[in-house]
């Protein structure tokens, strides 16, 4: 009886921690994301996306107060996961380059790269925690 | 000595606009192009003619030094600018064409100019002009255009013939297009319709591919080209590789990235194949590399031994985007038949500091390079050092000489133009 009660205890809490990991990061967790995906940018990103996300006129996007960065979350993770060609406007400005998917980085990465993208350079919105990224990739394939 | 000249020196320079609906804020708007300091080679002048039309890409001077410029994107639907200067400022006067794009050139009583697919001409009517309601005659069509190194870029030689480069829509060919470590497809199938210059009729209307001659390939993408007149050559500028060390970070650290390929000057023979995507070249060892994606080794020349080298290679992602053969009598002797060179300025050299974003002068002799370049201008990007692009104050696109030797020198920024005048010291 007693076992039993503990193993309902048990998996609720995990219902109830998984449940609350899917719909926000705690603040603690925002913070460590933020630092392990300044490291993916810095590796996979800024080269074309500049360090202060300000992009290359013409050619790659900023990453600086737009709709495409800041937006749904499930927008984003299907722009990094298919990669983007052809133009696209952002603030009034024109862009045309080969975004390449970005796929082959593992689910922790993209969650960590989209939710230093999306607090940085002045953005502010919420972070993409791993579970979403499963989600959406499982879609996308 | 160089001389320091101010792009618009001590004229009144604020425009000040009161907001009178909301609190009694006062916004004061500093004269544009007051923030760039050209910095010139001795007894040379740069005024700013105009302080911005548009995002302006090449430009032409007409005999009767009317200056024609070729718009980005149509700007009130177009794509033309002719301006016309008057003491010391050149105003539009006249505009059309309803395209946007890059090549705009004047030969033999016509203006040619480009969209990114098709080439255009206009006929000059008896006051050396163009006229707005004329339509124009579509020389080229079709060329491919997919949003990568899309520009084409135009110049005629003196037998009826125009040159259009058709750009590699891709960096490397790889399978996978600008991802880390995807190989090079083999042959690689850009290379039938892009990657190259091709040869058409000036004369001759909807031209496609097939009336084509596919003059010279190999060559990834180019901006700035030029009819060198007095050895009847064709030469253009390169823009190199991107991302040899964010494709393959196992065989070249992010310096060496930086500073890899060289942007190359190519006197283009017919026939000519330049090695892209297969070779790039690297100017510390003089020699046509075999590229990473192609299982290169950074030392490695496999098939690239033997292919046509530069005749001069400049530092890496500069970006050159005009190539203009100087041939007025205003500017010394030294100046004469030699080259300009436009850079637009790099962005593949991050987290490096950026660089380019000047015009130099390489010196000629019989028709080669002849000693090492000079800054000429220099001060586009108005700082000392800038991390991104986005931080250059004015990037040089295009370069046009006047009938009286000025060198004119257009930025794609903020749309200024600026002629550069010499006067004896």
């Amino acid at each position: 009886m007693t076992n039993k009660i503990i193993m309902i205890s048990a998996m609720m809490a995990a219902l109830v921690a998984s449940s609350f990991t899917k719909q926000r990061l705690n603040q603690g967790d925002l913070k460590a994301s933020i630092e392990r995906g300044s490291k993916v940018y810095e590796t996979y990103c800024l080269s074309c996306h500049m360090a202060d996300g300000s992009g290359v006129p013409g050619m790659n996007p900023p990453l600086t107060k737009t709709k495409w960065v800041q937006g749904p979350k499930k927008e984003l993770t299907e722009l990094l996961l298919k990669g983007l060609t052809g133009e696209i406007e952002v603030n009034g400005e024109y862009y045309d380059n080969v975004m390449p998917s970005q796929a082959y980085l593992k689910d922790q990465e993209l969650a960590d790269v989209m939710t230093f993208i999306r607090n940085s350079f002045g953005n502010k919105a919420s972070g993409v925690s791993v579970s979403e990224v499963k989600k959406w990739r499982a879609a996308v394939k | 000595m160089k001389q320091i000249v101010t792009g618009l020196l001590f004229m009144v320079s604020f425009l000040i606009t009161t907001n009178i609906h909301a609190t009694d804020t006062t916004k004061v708007r500093s004269a544009p192009a007051d923030d760039v300091t050209l910095v010139l080679q001795p007894g040379f002048i740069a005024s700013v003619i105009n302080e911005g039309v548009g995002k302006n890409r090449h430009i032409a001077v007409n005999a009767n030094g009317d200056i024609y410029v070729k718009l980005e994107r149509p700007l009130k639907g177009k794509g033309i600018l002719v301006l016309k200067e008057k003491s010391g400022k050149a105003e539009v006067v006249n505009r059309f064409g309803d395209f946007g794009g890059t090549g705009i050139a004047i030969k033999n009583g016509y203006l040619y100019a480009s969209s990114n697919s098709d080439v255009y001409r206009f006929k000059l009517n008896a006051n050396n002009a163009v006229d707005p309601s004329q339509k124009p005659e579509k020389i080229i069509t079709g060329l491919i255009n997919r949003g990568q190194h899309e520009s084409k870029s135009l110049t005629l030689d003196n037998d009826g013939n125009i040159y259009v480069n058709i750009g590699a829509p891709s960096n490397s060919c790889q399978v996978d297009d600008r991802q880390p470590g995807s190989l090079g497809r083999t042959p690689c199938p850009i290379l039938d319709s892009a990657g190259g210059i091709w040869q058409f009729r000036a004369d001759k209307l909807n031209q496609t591919y097939k009336d084509g001659t596919r003059y010279a390939t190999g060559i990834r993408n180019v901006v700035g080209l030029d009819w060198n007149n007095t050895t009847n050559q064709l030469f253009a500028m390169q823009h190199g590789r991107d991302g040899l060390f964010q494709m393959f970070p196992k065989l070249y650290n992010a310096e060496q990235s930086a500073e890899l390929p060289a942007e190359e000057l190519l006197q283009v023979k017919q026939g000519g194949d330049y090695g892209w995507p297969y070779c790039y070249y690297d100017p510390g060892q003089s020699k046509k590399i075999l590229a990473p994606e192609y299982g290169g080794d950074t030392k490695q020349q496999g098939r690239c031994e033997g292919v046509d080298t530069p005749v001069y290679a400049f530092p890496g992602h500069w970006g050159p985007n005009a190539l203009l053969f100087y041939t007025g009598n205003q500017f010394p002797e030294k100046y004469k038949n030699g080259a300009f060179i436009a850079f637009h300025g790099s962005w593949n050299r991050a987290p490096l500091p950026q660089k380019g974003y000047n015009v130099v002068f390489l010196p000629f002799k019989d028709g080669k390079p002849s000693g090492k370049y000079e800054v000429f201008a220099d001060g586009f990007m108005g700082a000392k050092e800038i991390k991104s692009p986005s931080d250059a104050k004015r990037r040089p696109c295009g370069l046009a000489q006047g009938p009286d030797g000025s060198l004119y020198v257009s930025d794609d920024e903020k749309g200024t133009i600026w002629k550069i005048t010499y006067k004896q010291q």
